[in-house]
């Protein structure tokens, strides 16, 4: 689907909000999500717990990392993830260089047979920000390998464009720092990218919570991912839910169309027929 | 002296990689997991017929949780 093309999702006025999202589907690279939230399955303190916490959100697509087998590891994700019947969306989480990036997604389409891969190349150690250059030469590299290629990205605009024209399904700018809570940083810059990309823009990185996730969605974005505001929230479960709600009211508000900000007040009621007192 | 997962290992000259695999616990159609040698990827379908020289590093990757 074109976003610019379905500003607003065909929702009946009397669909009760929690059913809405089924009338109005993403579709990244020709698969259908019906849950406009993404989870990452970073920071759960079980698997039990991330279980639960994708049960709560609806779900349909969950991140994973690659890392070295350990021998000792208890319970299986895997096992977890499928019976729950989610997608992978394996990461290259700690790649630095597009080399590493590349050889990271290749090994995650080996063992999770899957082409989709949320591309994240680090720049720098204390903020994790994108390396721009590398992250476009990484995602170049495996758009020719066949891969659908998800950047982890800035929110700056005309990058965003580069990683489309090159042939990445959809992009995913950050709000603030991976993990760092504080929201949409720079709404004005999310708008402008998303005015300058047809692909599917998934805000990634920086929600705290549920009211962070639902600006992401007023501003345009497609989608919204969440790993830490869930996985290092008191309740997971509680925020899995209340996220699912604040990307669905999101969602439905951008489609709605919000009123223009004033500077004084518009009174909603008619001064015509006010009584006259003496 | 082959590198298994970054450490000296005494895995043999020649064994293959469904043996390594073993050593770590896993059978041939152990889900979710992936190898590299010398930073390429050896597909599931030659694990057990990719035997190791000597000095080779072995990354054997799986998924966990993440992103």
């Amino acid at each position: 689907m074109d976003p610019s093309d379905a500003p607003a999702p065909n929702v009946p006025a009397e669909t009760p909000p929690s059913e809405a999202p089924s009338n109005d589907p993403l579709l990244i690279a020709g698969r259908t999500l019906h849950s406009r939230l993404i989870l990452g399955s970073g920071g759960f303190p079980s698997l039990e717990l991330l279980a639960a916490s994708i049960r709560a959100s609806g779900t349909e697509l969950v991140t994973v990392a690659l890392r070295r087998v350990d021998p000792d590891a208890r319970g299986s994700l895997i096992d977890v993830l499928a019976d729950a019947r989610v997608e992978l969306l394996p990461n290259t989480a700690g790649c630095h260089t597009a080399r590493d990036a590349v050889l990271t997604a290749k090994l995650a389409r080996e063992a999770l047979e899957t082409d989709w891969i949320k591309l994240e190349v680090i720049g720098d150690e204390d903020t994790l920000l994108p390396d721009a250059v590398e992250l476009l030469r990484a995602a170049e590299e495996l758009v020719d390998a066949g891969f659908v290629v998800l950047p982890y990205t800035t929110e700056d605009p005309v990058l965003a464009r580069r990683l489309q024209d090159i042939g990445c399904a959809a992009v995913m700018p950050l709000g603030a720092p991976i993990g760092s809570g504080m929201g949409v940083r720079n709404p004005y810059s999310i708008s402008l990218l998303r005015e300058a990309v047809t692909v599917p823009v998934v805000l990634d990185a920086g929600v705290g919570t549920a009211s962070d996730a639902a600006l992401a969605m007023e501003l345009g974005c497609d989608a919204v991912m969440v790993a830490s505001a869930i996985s290092r929230a008191q309740d997971p479960v509680l925020m899995a839910r209340a996220m699912r709600a604040a990307v669905q009211a999101g969602r439905l508000a951008y489609g709605a169309g919000r009123i223009p900000r004033r500077r004084y007040a518009s009174a909603s009621t008619p001064d015509e027929g006010l009584a006259e007192f003496r | 002296m082959i590198l298994l997962n970054g450490r000296p290992s005494d895995v043999p000259p020649g064994e293959t990689l469904a043996a390594v695999l073993a050593r770590l616990g896993l059978s041939l159609d152990a889900r979710g997991v992936a190898i590299a040698v010398d930073d390429e990827v050896v597909p599931r379908s030659r694990w057990e017929t990719h035997t190791l020289a000597d000095g080779a590093r072995v990354e054997v990757l799986t998924a966990i949780q993440g992103g």
